[in-house]
Order: C-alpha cells, then structure tokens, then sequence
C-alpha cells in the first residue's frame, strides 16, 4: 500500500512540476518568434512603431524566460529523483536526445539571451537581430530534441532491449529520434506554442483597444495577433486531425478514451459531444452524440467499423474520464478561436477590426484560452497512454524511484508551495506590464532605475557612437517618457 | 590504439561540472555576499556584473545532469534517489535564485524581499552541492541497480563539512570576480570579502583532505602508498602553490589575477577529487564502466560534443566579451 501512495504522489509531483513548466515555454517559443519578426520589421522598414512593440514585450519575455529556465531545471532532475528506474533503462535511447538538447539549444538560448535582453547598445543592430534569431531558434530546436524523447516513450522504435534489462539503441539513431508520432507532435505542439501567444499579444492589444482604440501600438499587436489566429489556427485543427489518426494508428485505447467507446462499433461510431464516462460498468452514461460521425472523421468513412475498450484487458486502459474531458476542452477551445479568428477576418473586411468592442472583449476573455488548450491536450495524451510509461513496455509503476511516500509527500508540498508563490509573483508582474500601455519610445529592459548594463572598460563599446542618434536613443542616455504623452 | 569511451565521457562530464562550478560558483557567491553589500548601487552593480551571464552559466548544470543521464544512467539513477532531499533543496534554492534577477527590478516595493531569496536560494544551492558532492564521496549503498540506503545518509558530519566548504569556496569566486568587475569602495569590500573567504576555502578544503586522507583507507590507499603516490603528490603541491599567489593577490590585485587563482585552485581541487575517487563514479561499489551507456549512445553524443563545444565555447566567449569591463555606475558614462 505504502508503495502505491509513493507511486501516486510521484505521478502527481511530475504532472504538477511539468505542467507548470510548460505554460512558460508555451509562451516563450511563440514570443520569442514574434520577437524576432518586430526586430526584422523594425529594421526592414526602420519604423519605430516596431521597436516599441519589441521593447514592450521584450520585458515580458525577460520574466517568463526566467520562470521557463527555472522550472526547467526541475524537469531535468525529475527524471531521476522520482523515475529512477525508467532513468536507467531508458537512459541510453533517451539520454542522449536530452543531451543534445542541452548541447543545441540551452547553450544557444542562454549565450545569447544577455545579449538580447542587454546587448543592443554594445553591438549593433544587426548582430543583436542575430542574438534574438538565435534565442528564438534555441526554443524551436529544444522543443524538436524534448519532444522526440515524449515521442519515443508513446512510439518507442530503434530499440534493443539489452541483457540487462536496459532499451539500447539499435543500428539507427534516426529510426529513435523520427519515431512514428513525432512528426505530428511536433507540428501540433509548436504551432500550439504559437497560437498561444498569438493570443496572449491579442488579448493585451485588445485590453488597450477598449482603453484608447486610437493607440497605433495596440492596433499593431492586435492585428498582427489576429492574423495569426485568422491562419494558424485552421491550420493547427488540421495537424490536430492528423496528430490524432496518427494516435489511432499506434495507441488505439487512447483514442477508445478520447472518444467514450467504451463498445466497439462494427458499423459506424458515433462522435460522443457530451457522456459522463463510468469506468466501472465500461459504459458512458448520459451519452449524446452524433451518429457514424466518428467513423467519418477517424476512417473518412461513415461506416467503418470501430474498436471500443470491450477489445481491450481491463488492466491495459487509460483512465476515461480524464481523457474523454480534457480533450473536450482543448477541441473545444481550439474551435472557439477558430471562431476568433473568422471574426476577426470579417471585422478587417468591413474595415472595424480596431473599432469592433466585443471582438475586443471576446479576445480579452481567450487570451490565456492557449495555456489551458495546451495542458488540456498533454493531459489528454500523457494520460491517455497510461498505464504505460514507455508505451506497451514499461508500466509507469515499474518506473518509479525506491523512494518512501513521505519523502515524495514532502518535496511534492515544497513544489506546490514554492511553485505558487514564486511563479504568482512572476504572472502577477507579467500582468502588471501588460497593463501599461504601449508607447512611444518604449523603454527596453532596463535593471531598474539606474539605466542599462554599462561599462567604463578601457575599450569603448563598438557602436557606442556618441554621434549616432538612434543609437543613442537606445543606449538609454536619452531622457524618455515614463508615459505615453 | 584504441580510445576507452567510457574514459572520455568521464572526462566530458568532469569538464561540465567543473565549468558549471566555477561559472555558476561566482554567481551563487555573489548571492550568498549579496546582504554585506550596500542597499542601492553597490548591490545593483554586482547583481549587473553577472545579469548577462548567469543563465549560461547554470545551462553547465544542465549538461552535468543531463550528460551523466545520457553516458552513465545507472550513475544518475542511483545518486538522484540517494541525496533526494538535497537535490529538491538544490532546486528549489536555484528556483529562487533565478527569478530574483527579474524580479527585484520589476518590484521595488519589494525588493529586499528577493534580495533575500536571491541569498537564500544562492546559499542553499551552494550547500546542497556540496553535501551532494560529500553523499558521493563518502559511499553510497547500492543494490542490483537501485539505492539501498535510507533517508538520511546523506547527513553527517562529513557531508556537512564538504557543504561549508563548497559555500566558502563559491563566495571566493563571487568576491573574486567582483574584484574584477567593480572599481573604488565596492571593489574594496571585495578585497576584504575575497581574503576572508579564501583563508575559510583552504581550511575546509584541508579539512576534506585530510578526512578522506585518514578516515577512509581505500581513499588513503590512493594518496599515501607507491606508484600512486607519484602522480597524486602534484596536486597537493600546486594546490599549496596557488594558496599562496591568491593570498598575496588579493591584498594588491585591482583586476582578474583573483579571480584566474581562485580558478586554478578549484581546478586542482576537482583534481584531487578525480585521484580520490578514480575510477569509481558511485564509490563504493559502481566503477564508470559498471555505469556506462552503450558504446552507441556514447558514439553518437561524442559526435554532438565535438561539433557542438567549440561553438558553445566560441560564443560564450564572445558574450562575456560583450559585457567586457568594469560594471558602470548608474549606466551613465
């Protein structure tokens, strides 16, 4: 009994720390792309409409960054602290993809964020454009190495299994890193990180529409956003549908979950919209649903038949419930901002796109609808393949550390305790700057009151000519506005 | 002639780590001489001196745990369950840590507040590092593939010694590099910082010495009889060599020469860590071979370390370059 409270609580600390952990890179890879597309406007088009923007979420940036690394930190030891086991056994297919996240991208993103958030003055224009691509594709190709190795454990291929119980990789390293689902992960997952954001910058300009619709930078970052939503969303419901036949290809009782089909349908599975899942009695109660539309959207065929969970032994199913439920929201918030992204096509055609209130009010309201569609979609996959953790080959019971349950009770408490704290502070500062209006001559992250890393060094910085006007603006020894005149 | 891989990756993550001490030791030491500096300038400067760095820094704990997962996964499956509390200590304290560099500018109704976590985190870091270090060396009990100790091996007298050390010997780096970084009264400060530290850094680093010299006679075996003695009595030597340059340094030094000794003397130090336990990743009972990925991990990772590190290293480099110099006052010049 005593193992099992060890086993849940583990389980639970590592649901906790990573999802937490996720909201910021969900933020950070789309915001650091966006980023980098206004410091190639601004120097494309030298507008300094384009700067501001920069600069105001460059500070945001700073904060969720910080709280990404931090948090990151745990997740790389959590493997071992908790997992043990997997850790040792998995660690020569999967060790080596970490490394070369480490190798690929944390050393990229970390060299080159001082630069980004602090360098400009001291390098040039175009060699911090480079240093903010650089952070911006650290971010891509961490997702790239991380979501590989998530990859593997759902579609675990290019394997041995050694003598000593350990999974070796086997001839090829390509046939472990491109593993059956993690082409389709991959693009979900980034272009989710994406519309996150997009979001995010939309519901923030939207916020300052309904306080002066007049502001240029607000109109800029919500239309910009809306763009986003307009294109990337129909195109992330497409990756979704792949994703997921993908899914019914190689983990078919997750999608038993995803669905409610408890039964199998030997002539066409109705697509369930509502249904309370009854693991029990193996049968979802209150059903309601459309009929064949299942069949039609996982076969393209409205009467191909469909295997339910009576197919599959009672000990090798997902929980129902937890599936069935979280991928409901994400679908459903995922159509939601289809729907934002229609509307705010239609708004820019009969030209009120910036005088629309409750495009902007419904905006405001989705702007943090992408964190709660992303964990509701990790929660539906990682869930969904349990009770495996590498999938059909290790039970995530067999992974765990030898630890005892109130040593895990204890650090599980220390997570939750410090996690809200720490991490609340820095939502509640990232508000905070997003409650200010963008303006003019935006500040860009300063270290407080006393003005931006300087130097006295014997060698002048390489650009800091006294003569060139821009430069000087952006070195900070001009006077600037605190607030928008 | 063919090269032992096993060997190399023992050398590459002994590389991580002590690039991740050094690098990331001045920033932790820095946190743990935050509160003798003045509120105002004084802190906000040295915070500034490693602001654009520190990240970049603490990726070297990363490539430490992440490289000895990937070449040496029994060696991460057995250390991580046995100094369980002191590695969620060791995060927990980074966790803090990190985000008081944002915070404390975001917040400066509050910022004393993350002035104190920035301590506190930076020394309960440092501390757990170093009583994870000590949990290593003092032996580890190890079942079939599993720790099979209890909760509280990790705690002795030993553990507790090689933990101050580790806080002694950070705070010689932070003081050290602020002597590099600062100029007039705070680089004063520094100096005196530095002296005190590096006298606490030698007495507990002969301290450990002399308890894994005497207390443990495999160790003992190592140091004391021939051949090993031969190329095992430099390091004590040279480490005695260094002692002395930093000592009369930092009564004189205005620039690195501090901090480039401090350096040397972590490195010899780390030598003598290597000679203690050689070559035995988990002592007692787990050699680097006993631990050691496939030949094809190894392979494969070597190839992303040989294309991979002299890039890191070149830019690195370069972004410490950027941020060359004294640490400005007030940013205005």
């Amino acid at each position: 009994m005593d193992n099992l409270d060890a086993l849940i609580l583990a389980r639970i600390q590592f649901a906790f720390t990573v999802s937490f952990h996720f909201i910021f890179p969900a933020f950070s890879i789309g915001l650091a792309s966006y980023l980098a597309v206004l410091e190639g406007l601004w120097l494309k088009t030298g507008k300094q409409l384009y700067l501001d923007l920069f600069k105001y979420w460059l500070k945001i940036f700073a904060i969720a960054f910080a709280m990404g690394v931090v948090s990151g930190i745990v997740m790389s030891y959590q493997f071992g602290t908790n997992w043990s086991v997997f850790s040792d056994l998995a660690g020569p297919v999967i060790g080596p993809l970490m490394a070369y996240e480490v190798l690929t991208a944390f050393f990229l993103e970390a060299g080159f964020l001082g630069v980004m958030l602090f360098g400009m003055e001291r390098v040039g224009r175009k060699l911090h454009f480079a240093a903010t691509i650089m952070v911006a594709l650290g971010t891509f190709i961490s997702a790239f190495w991380i979501l590989s190795v998530n990859s593997w454990m759902h579609t675990p291929t290019g394997y041995e299994i050694g003598a000593n119980g350990q999974f070796l990789p086997g001839e090829s390293w390509l046939a472990i890193i491109f593993n059956p689902s993690f082409p389709y992960r991959l693009v979900h997952t980034v272009l989710a990180a994406y519309i996150t954001t997009a979001f995010v910058v939309g519901g923030v300009g939207a916020w300052h529409l309904l306080k002066d619709r007049t502001n240029p930078h607000a109109r800029k970052m919500f239309s910009m956003a809306m763009w986003m939503a307009t294109i990337v969303v129909p195109v992330q419901i497409y990756a979704g549908d792949m994703h997921g036949l993908n899914t019914l290809e190689h983990q078919p009782q997750k999608v038993m979950a995803m669905e409610g089909h408890y039964q199998s349908y030997p002539d066409g599975a109705p697509l369930y919209l509502f249904g309370i899942p009854n693991d029990e009695e193996q049968r979802l109660d209150y059903a309601f649903g459309i009929p064949k539309l299942s069949s039609l959207i996982l076969k393209h065929d409205l009467d191909a038949p469909l295997a339910g969970l009576d197919t599959i032994p009672d000990d090798e199913q997902p929980p129902v419930a937890i599936v069935f439920w979280s991928f409901r929201i994400m679908v459903g918030l995922g159509f939601a901002m289809l729907g934002v992204g229609l509307w705010a096509l239609l708004a820019r055609w009969r030209r009120k796109l910036y005088d629309w209130r409750w495009l902007h009010k419904v905006a405001l309201v989705m702007a943090p609808s992408g964190f709660v569609a992303v964990i509701a979609g990790w929660i539906t996959t990682e869930v969904g393949r349990q009770p495996y953790v590498i999938y059909r080959l290790m039970r995530t019971a067999d992974a765990a550390s030898p630890l005892d349950a109130p040593a895990i009770a204890a650090s599980l408490l220390a997570f939750v305790v410090v996690y809200f704290a720490v991490f609340g502070a820095g939502v509640w500062y990232i508000l905070h700057l997003m409650h200010k209006p963008p303006h003019a001559h935006e500040k860009g992250v300063k270290r407080g009151d006393k003005g931006p890393i300087r130097t006295a060094g014997i060698t002048p910085g390489p650009t800091q000519d006294p003569t060139d006007a821009t430069r000087r603006d952006l070195s900070g020894t001009k006077q600037e506005p605190q607030e928008r005149p | 002639m063919s090269i032992d891989l096993t060997v190399v990756w023992a050398f590459i993550i002994a590389f991580a780590v002590f690039a991740y001490v050094v690098m990331d030791g001045f920033d932790l030491g820095i946190g743990i001489l935050f509160p003798t500096f003045a509120v105002g300038p004084e802190r906000d400067r040295a915070m500034n001196s490693i602001a654009p760095v520190w990240d970049g820094n603490e990726t070297w704990l990363v490539l430490g745990g992440g490289g000895l997962f990937a070449a040496f996964p029994l060696a991460y499956a057995v250390i991580l369950p046995a100094t369980y509390p002191l590695i969620i200590a060791m995060l927990l304290g980074l966790v803090f840590r990190g985000v008081a560099f944002e915070y404390r500018w975001r917040d400066p109704g509050h910022r004393r507040y993350w002035d104190a976590a920035f301590t506190g985190g930076s020394l309960v870091a440092a501390m757990a590092q170093g009583m994870t270090l000590g949990a290593l060396l003092q032996g580890v009990e190890v079942v079939g593939r599993s720790y099979a100790g209890s909760w509280f091996d990790w705690l002795t007298p030993y553990t507790l010694l090689t933990g101050l050390g580790t806080v002694a010997g950070y705070a010689l780096l932070g003081a050290t590099w602020l002597v590099w970084k600062l100029d007039g009264g705070s680089q004063h400060h520094a100096r005196q910082l530095g002296k005190k530290a590096a006298w606490a850094t030698l007495v507990l680093m002969g301290g450990v010495s002399l308890y894994n010299v005497f207390l443990n006679a495999d160790y003992a075996a190592r140091w004391l009889t021939a051949p090993e003695i031969y190329w095992a009595a430099p390091v004590p030597i040279l480490t005695a060599i260094i002692a002395v340059a930093l000592i009369r340094a930092l009564s004189v030094e205005r620039h690195s020469k501090p901090f480039w000794l401090s350096i040397a003397l972590f490195f010899f130090g780390m030598a003598g860590l290597g000679v203690t336990m050689w070559p035995y990743v988990v002592p007692p009972d787990l050699t680097i071979w006993d631990a050691a990925a496939p030949k094809r991990s190894q392979v494969f990772m070597l190839v992303g370390v040989a294309i991979t590190m002299p890039l890191i290293i070149a830019y690195t480099a370069w972004a410490y370059w950027v941020f060359r110099g004294k640490v400005g006052h007030e940013g205005y010049h």
